[in-house]
Parts: C-alpha cells; sequence; structure tokens
C-alpha cells in the first residue's frame, strides 16, 4: 500500500494520507464510473481486478525472486479447471466454493512445486523456455483430454460453472436492496475481488518485508552471494514458485466462476505474456507497478476498442486492426519499448525489504 | 590452544589444472590467520571449496570437531563460517540496512504462516533483525548509510558492508578474500583495526591477502600457496625468511620443493 | 519394417528443418548469449514472404516453371529476412547488451509477439494455401515406403547449406571472428575484430537459414500462417540445446535426433500409453527432451563449454 501510496502523482510525497484515501475511494467508485459507459465497462473492470491478482503474482515470481515464469498462466488454467471439476455438472460435482477455492489454490501450488523441482537449476533464460513449455504441456492436455475418457472436455472446454457462493449469498444474483432498488452482479463481484486484491496486497507486502522477501531479493540479485550467506536458494526458489503459482490458482478459479465457463483458449501462451507484460510495464518487482501495469493494460485495449474501431471506420471506411490484433500490438510494443526505454518500468519505486523504522517506533508494524 | 578448522588433505582439479593438490592446514579459535601466495596460486579456490561454492575432489574440512558438509553452502553458513568475496559480492538493489538483514536469514526461522499472520514471534525475530543490523552497521562504521541502496556506497563502505552482512550469519570463522583489495593507506588502516575489533569480539578470522604490511601485522600465523600446495605455515617473521617463499614470490617457484 | 523405414524418412525430413533454425538460434546464443526468441518467426516471414511472392508471379507470369518460381521466392524471402534479422539486432538487441540479465530475453519475446502481430495484419489470420510447386506425388523406393520430392530436396539442400556454413565458419576469415568473438567480445575486438559487425553479419546468416527453412517448412506441409513460426522455433530451440547450445555441429545433431523422436514419438505413443495419449501429443516431445537434457546434461550431447557463466 505505501507504494502504491507513494506512486501517486504530486500528492503521494506531499500528502501521504490523503493518497492513500484517494486511492481507496477511487478504488470504491470506480465501477459506478464505468457504470456510467455502460455494464460492460464493470465487467471489464472485474477482470482487471483478475489480471491484478495475476500480476501481483507473477510479479512474486520474476519481479521479487528473479525467476522468468513465461508458463504463469498455466496455474490460472489449474485454478479454473479445478473449480470446472469440483464445481459444474460436468461431472455432476457440486462442491461449496469455500472448499473449491482453496482446492484450486492447494493444485496450482502443487503444479508450481511440480514445476519448481525439475527447473531450479537452471538459468535465467533455460528457465524461461522450460516454464514456457510446461505451459503448453498444460494446454494441450486440456485440449485433448477429452479421450479416450473426457476428462477437460477438450477445445470446447467446460460450461455452466457455478457462480460464487458466499455461505448461502449467490453473487451472480443482482442483490436486491429495497423493491426499486438493486445492486447488480458485476458490481458484488467486484466488489469481491477487490477484497481478495486487496488481501494478496496485503500479504505479498508481508513477504516482501520479511526474512523471505530479502532472500528471495538476495537471491534475484545475487545467487552466489546469497549461497554464501547461507540461503538455501533451493527452497526459497521453490517457495516463489509455489506461492506465486497459488495466487495464479485463486485468481483463476474467480475467473472460472465468474465467467461460467472455461476452455483451452484463455490459456494460451498469450495470456502469459500479457500478465508478463504487466509486470514489466509496471515495474518488475514493486507492487504498485504489478496494480498500475494490470490496470493499464487491461483496460487499454478495450478503451482502445471503443475509439480505434469507431476511428478507423471514419478514416479509412473499415476496420484494419481488430481489437485482438490491437492488443497483440500494444503487448508487444509495450514489452519491448519498456526495456529499451524504462527498464524500471512506469512506477519504479524502489521496493522495500525492512522496516527501518522499527527501531524507532518499537514493534510497530 | 583449541583447534577450530582443519583441512585435511584438500584437493581441487578444474580439467587439467590441479589448483589444490593436498593442502592441509589448522586454524586455532581466536587467531587470525593468513592464507597469502602469487595470484593462481589457489588461495581463492581453497575459500571456495572451503564454503561450498565448490565440490572438494579428495580431503575433508573438520570445524568445530565434526566433519563438514560438502558442496552446501547453506548449511556451512549454519556451522559458523562466512565469507566475503574477492570481487565485491552485495545485493545491489538492497540497501545497506537489507543487506546485512539478509545476512541474519540462516539464524531466522519465521515461515509462510508466521509471516502472513505477523504472529508475535515473528514480529519479535523481524525487530531483532533490524536492530542488530542496525548495531552491525555501526559495527563497521558505516551506520549513518543504512537507507542507502549499496550499489551507490563508495567502494571502501561496500567493502565493510559485505563484511557487515558477513557477520550477521553469526559465524565462528570470517574468511575475508581480499578485503584490503582497492584500499587506499588509511582505509587499510581503518580495516586493520576493524579485524582487530572482530578477533577481539571472538570472531576467528581468516584472510587472504596481498598486502604484506597488513598481513604481516594482522597474522598471527601464515599459510603460503604456491601451484595449489602449501609451501610454508608459520608465524609471519619466519615466513618472511623462508627461503621456498622467497622463491615462490620471485617467481621460481617450480624449483621451491 | 516398413512403418520404421517410414517413420526415419519423415523423421530426417523435419529434422533438417529443424536443424536449420536450429543453427540460428545456436550462432546468436553462442555470440551474445541471447536466447532469440523471435527467430522462430522470421521464419514465418520468409515463408509467407515467399508465398506473396509466388502469387504475384502466378498472376503475372502464370506459364513460369515451378522451379524458377521457387527460385525467385526465396531469392525475395531471403533478403527480407536478412533485413529483418539485421533490424531486430541493430534497434533492438544490440542497445540491451549491457543491460540486466533479463531485459533482451523479454524484449526477444516481445518481438516475437509483435512479428506475429504484423504478420497478422498483412497476412490476416487465416491459414493459407502454401502452393506445393514440387511435386508432392511419392515416390516409392522400397515396397511401402514413401518420400516425396519435396522432402528429397529438403534433405539434399538441408544438406548442402549445413556443410556451406561449417566452411564460413571453420574456412574463412569472418568465420574465425564469428569464432573470435564468440569467445570474448573485448578481447575480439582488441584484436582488430569489427565485433558489432561481426554480430549484425551472424543475425543475418541466421536469418537467411531461417527464411530457407520456412519456405521447406510450408511446403512440407503446404500450409502456412502468421503463428506457423512458433512451434518449429521452440522445437529447434529445443534440438539446440539438446546437441550443446553454441555448437554449430550440435545443432545439427540435435535437430535431426529432435526429428527422429517426434517422427517415432508420434507413431507409438498410442501403443505406449495403452491408447491413452494419442498423435495429436506430438508436441510434447519436444518440451519433454528439452526438461530432460537441461536436468541430466545442460551442456547438451556436444556442448563443452560450462553453461552457467555466472
Amino acid at each position: 500500500m505505501n507504494e502504491l501510496v507513494s506512486a501517486v502523482p504530486w500528492l503521494g510525497k506531499r500528502n501521504p494520507m490523503a493518497a492513500r484515501w484517494l486511492i481507496i475511494i477511487i478504488a470504491l467508485v470506480a465501477p459506478i464510473i464505468a457504470w456510467q459507459f455502460g455494464r460492460s465497462w464493470v465487467r471489464i473492470l472485474d477482470f482487471a481486478l483478475l489480471y491484478m491478482m495475476l500480476a501481483l503474482g507473477l510479479n512474486l515470481v520474476v519481479g521479487f525472486a528473479g525467476l522468468l515464469d513465461l508458463g504463469y498462466i498455466a496455474f490460472y488454467a489449474v485454478g479454473a479447471y479445478t473449480f470446472a471439476f469440483l464445481a459444474s455438472p460436468h461431472f455432476d460435482i457440486h462442491m461449496p466454493f469455500w472448499l473449491v477455492l482453496p482446492l484450486g489454490a492447494a493444485f496450482a501450488a502443487l503444479a508450481g512445486i511440480m514445476l519448481g523441482f525439475p527447473v531450479l537449476r537452471l538459468r535465467g533464460d533455460y528457465l524461461a523456455i522450460v516454464t514456457l513449455g510446461f505451459g503448453e504441456i498444460i494446454r494441450i492436455f486440456m485440449l485433448n483430454l477429452n479421450y479416450p475418457v473426457n476428462i477437460t472436455n477438450g477445445p470446447q472446454g467446460i460450461n455452466m460453472l457455478d457462480p460464487i457462493n458466499l455461505f448461502g449469498w449467490d453473487l451472480s444474483r443482482n442483490l436486491q436492496v429495497t423493491e426499486t432498488f438493486s445492486i447488480n452482479s458485476l458490481f458484488l463481484y467486484y466488489y469481491f475481488f477487490l477484497l481478495c486484491v486487496a488481501g494478496s496486497i496485503v500479504f505479498i507486502q508481508r513477504l516482501q518485508i520479511s526474512r523471505v522477501g530479502r532472500a528471495w531479493a538476495a537471491m534475484r540479485d545475487d545467487e552466489l552471494a546469497a549461497k554464501a550467506i547461507g540461503i538455501n536458494t533451493r527452497n526459497m526458489k521453490l517457495l516463489a514458485f509455489s506461492l506465486g503459482a497459488t495466487f495464479g490458482g485463486v485468481a483463476g478459479a474467480l475467473f472460472g466462476a465468474f465467467q461460467g465457463f472455461v476452455s483451452p483458449e484463455s490459456f494460451s501462451l498469450m495470456e502469459s505474456i500479457a500478465v508478463l507484460t504487466m509486470v514489466v510495464f509496471g515495474g518488475m518487482g514493486n507492487i504498485a507497478g504489478a496494480i498500475v501495469g494490470a490496470f493499464v493494460l487491461a483496460m487499454l485495449p478495450e478503451i482502445l476498442r471503443d475509439i480505434a474501431i469507431p476511428l478507423q471506420q471514419t478514416l479509412f471506411g473499415t476496420v484494419i486492426l481488430d481489437p485482438e490484433v490491437l492488443r497483440m500490438l500494444l503487448l508487444s510494443l509495450a514489452m519491448i519499448l519498456m526495456m529499451l526505454l524504462r527498464p524500471t518500468g512506469m512506477i519504479p519505486a524502489r521496493a522495500r525489504y525492512a522496516h527501518p523504522e522499527n527501531m524507532k517506533r518499537e514493534g510497530a508494524l | 590452544m583449541i583447534t577450530l578448522l582443519e583441512a585435511r588433505n584438500i584437493g581441487k582439479r578444474f580439467g587439467g589444472l590441479q589448483a589444490l593438490t593436498d593442502v592441509s592446514l589448522t586454524i586455532n579459535k581466536g587467531e587470525v590467520y593468513g592464507l597469502i601466495g602469487p595470484n593462481g596460486a589457489g588461495k581463492t579456490t581453497f575459500f571456495n571449496v572451503l564454503t561450498g561454492a565448490y565440490t572438494p575432489d579428495g580431503g575433508e574440512f573438520v570445524f568445530n570437531g565434526s566433519e563438514l558438509p560438502v558442496g552446501k553452502p547453506h548449511k556451512i553458513v549454519g556451522r559458523g563460517i562466512a565469507r566475503t568475496f574477492q570481487n565485491i559480492r552485495l545485493f545491489r538493489d538492497l540497501t545497506a540496512l537489507e543487506n546485512v538483514m539478509a545476512g541474519h536469514h540462516i539464524r531466522t526461522k519465521a515461515g509462510v504462516w508466521g509471516i502472513l499472520t505477523q504472529n508475535r514471534h515473528t514480529r519479535e525475530e523481524e525487530r531483532l533483525t533490524t536492530e542488530r543490523a542496525y548495531e552491525l552497521l555501526d559495527y563497521v562504521g558505516i551506520g549513518r548509510f543504512a537507507e542507502v541502496v549499496s550499489k551507490n556506497l563508495s567502494y571502501g563502505d561496500q567493502r565493510r558492508l559485505e563484511i557487515a552482512r558477513a557477520l550477521a550469519t553469526e559465524p565462528q570463522l570470517l574468511a575475508l578474500d581480499e578485503p584490503a583489495a582497492g584500499m587506499n593507506a588509511t582505509e587499510t588502516a581503518q580495516l586493520k583495526l576493524l579485524i582487530e575489533q572482530i578477533r577481539h569480539d571472538g570472531v576467528t578470522v581468516m584472510l587472504i591477502e596481498h598486502d604484506v604490511k597488513l598481513v604481516m601485522g594482522l597474522c598471527d600465523r601464515v599459510a603460503v600457496l604456491d601451484f595449489g600446495k602449501k609451501i610454508a605455515e608459520d608465524v609471519p617473521f619466519e615466513v618472511q625468511k623462508n627461503e621456498a617463499v622467497i622463491a615462490a614470490y620471485l617467481g621460481g617457484g617450480k624449483h621451491a620443493h | 519394417m516398413e512403418t520404421l523405414i517410414q517413420q526415419l524418412i519423415n523423421g530426417l525430413v523435419i529434422g533438417s528443418v529443424y536443424a536449420l533454425i536450429a543453427l540460428g538460434y545456436t550462432m546468436v546464443y553462442g555470440i551474445l548469449g541471447l536466447i532469440n526468441f523471435a527467430h522462430g518467426d522470421v521464419l514465418m516471414v520468409g515463408a509467407l514472404t515467399a508465398l506473396q511472392t509466388m502469387m504475384f508471379l502466378m498472376g503475372v507470369a502464370p506459364g513460369m516453371s515451378p522451379i524458377y518460381m521457387l527460385t525467385i521466392a526465396l531469392m525475395v524471402a531471403i533478403p527480407v529476412c536478412m533485413t529483418l534479422g539485421f533490424l531486430m539486432e541493430r534497434l533492438a538487441y544490440r542497445r540491451l547488451r549491457n543491460a540486466p540479465r533479463l531485459a533482451p530475453l523479454i524484449t526477444a519475446i516481445g518481438m516475437s509477439f509483435l512479428l506475429q502481430t504484423i504478420a497478422m495484419i498483412i497476412w490476416g489470420r487465416n491459414y493459407h494455401t502454401f502452393p506445393q510447386l514440387i511435386s508432392t506425388t511419392p515416390l516409392q523406393p522400397i515396397e511401402g515406403v514413401f518420400i516425396t520430392p519435396v522432402q528429397v530436396i529438403i534433405i539434399v539442400a538441408s544438406a548442402a547449406i549445413m556443410i556451406g556454413l561449417s566452411l564460413l565458419v571453420t574456412r574463412t576469415r569472418i568465420g574465425r571472428a564469428m569464432r573470435a568473438t564468440a569467445e570474448n567480445h573485448r578481447v575480439a575486438s582488441l584484436m582488430g575484430v569489427d565485433t558489432n559487425a561481426i554480430i549484425a553479419f551472424t543475425f543475418v546468416v541466421g536469418a537467411a537459414l531461417a527464411a530457407v527453412a520456412g519456405v521447406m517448412y510450408a511446403s512440407n506441409y503446404g500450409i502456412a500462417h502468421y503463428g506457423m513460426g512458433f512451434m518449429p522455433g521452440l522445437k529447434a530451440f529445443t534440438a539446440a540445446v539438446l546437441g550443446g547450445i553454441g555448437n554449430l555441429g550440435g545443432a545439427m545433431l540435435g535437430g535431426i535426433m529432435l526429428g527422429l523422436v517426434e517422427s517415432f514419438g508420434a507413431g507409438y505413443i498410442e501403443h505406449l500409453t495403452f491408447g491413452f495419449l494419442n498423435s495429436s501429443y506430438q508436441d510434447i516431445f519436444a518440451f519433454i527432451i528439452l526438461g530432460l537434457v537441461l536436468i541430466f546434461k545442460p551442456t547438451g550431447l556436444l556442448g563443452e563449454r560450462v553453461s552457467d557463466r555466472a
């Protein structure tokens, strides 16, 4: 949160308290403003929050621990498919949400460890390729495991997933407050996801400023020196992989429940790359960067879609760049240009790994 | 005198190069032990084998009466051996304080659960780590730079920080690889005081050094390596007169033994 | 027996293509330590440029002999790819030579997707039929074993190109400069080698090989589209690692071996898994091999250099 606060232009440095409230207020009223432009914008905001969770998780692996993971979306897939298997008519299992979510997280974490073990000794660039391969293998299995036993239902994916149901409160139904006033389901999802993102931020911040966060940073900056001060780099890498995967798994389960169906095409390499771009764009290794990167790059294609399509139609009389192409163009250019021009990202806040003020305010956190 | 470290017939080979041949030496508790020799004699290789960065081809280390694990750097640090590097290796994006706190890693226990819930034990441990790190920064004389990102520190201060980071692992044996390299006379004199202080506070020091004056003034005993073999081990005054050592430094190493 | 020989032939054909692509990866890696992720997409640009050229020629000179047409298409595709390789190096990778280690890699990934996107804009999202100008009527050298003339040409041409490249690297002045640069940039430049030029040259040669491989690949399968470079690129990278990255002979060996493994694997996977997995899992072999090699022998089959240059 502090990083996010100091990232607020102008105000962040002068009046952190005001900046903090500003962020909270923006986060709370955002869907109401978006509603004015149409309900699809609230939906887009909901997805942006899921991307934030993904970016936070990947940032933990890439930014904190320095492990370039190009197959991150596989964990998202594991979470989503876990939800689909355990809460849909596909196998006719309908486990409650509060049970499926931790299971999705646990399976993703397990997948993270499974991927982690063999690749631990690899250097950065090899690691990238192997994780990419891992992501592809998962996708190939999702696509083909409908034969001879139908497990994943192949390319069609799985439909009619149970909605998020918080102890009897179904988020997919509009909340009837009074006879004339009801809160749209999209808002309910928004605030629930916002809560999840806020929780993630707190968790990740705590990890960052801890012996684990420092060990990751040490490993990232100089692996040999990290070993020389007694850091068990193998365990720390495994921990980074599994914790990062956990966030992916949770986001995946939420995604499945929110969207109501899962299919392999949501988990293509392009999605891994998109999340990576969000992290790179915001600034690797800092939480604010992941948040801002995810928000900007989740919204920008949608905004462009609204502006660029009519613009192209008036200028050329036809649509040359369709939204999907625009999104890819934007992401790939963002990645290249950021690396060339501003490798520290848009929010180059220095991540803190200690509370120096601990000394003055004893024990306070 | 109590033996702290005993190296027994350590050998290490890189392809066709025999970097260390049957090196045996003994370091006593509380002394400053120098390891000198011409360039390429195998001093740093010895450090790397000792601290687990390389696995030796033969021989063993006995530390505090029991054998050291092979090729497991973190376990060796856990047993109480810390090192610095010839070409400073700090965590460049971390502040001085965070570098030292990272050094305390092995002496702390908080797990993910404790960190996520910020339970009392974790908070207390974190507070102690911070406190200890400040103390160590003051100890090596760079307390005022606690919040400076380490890559922005001056060269001499980076060397000091590396020592503070090594001390944070609470070692019994501190292995310094050319700590005075690149320092001017004043800085070297201060470094000498610091090493003496460290020894005075109960940490045994092993040091690789080229600065003869520093070695002679500081070390209780000195071992000389040449072409991967130990050719002498004695008090500095005697080593200076040793013919084999003189020959080695004058380039006649091959005839020296 | 016939299936065995048939799979051997199929493996050799696809393996030769992998080998050609792997050479580009391995040369760039050897000299810069960079995995040029976009290399596979250069292949795609080569294939689609060739396709475009052939379409054009068919329009203006419908009676032209297929051999001429293919030659002209190659003559267009190769320089286009060479320019592309040159530009990538000059505009992006060169600026990142001293950047933190993840930066060039992330840039290369971005480059790969940028090329795919641009190709998508130019050629659309659809699969294009790649004209098979050389006869695809199978010959039957042995009863029950088939090989098409395209496949014969692929094997022969790859072999010729590989021999040529080996001669270039081992026998010529520029080859020596390449090897010197790969050994140590700074020392090479002190010895009077224009390392910048050598690195650019390496990219250009790699891109030319990719262009040829792209045309071969598309001719073999009769299909071309914007994403076609991704899989062969990844597999060729695997081949390069398998053979020992940075080692030219290794890339060739690795390519052929990977081709064979895939071909045999696809043929027998159904038996091996009792019908649970079928040939649609063909693509996972490369990744499994990659994982195994990196874990058990990261230097590859012929690699001498230690991969961990910390």
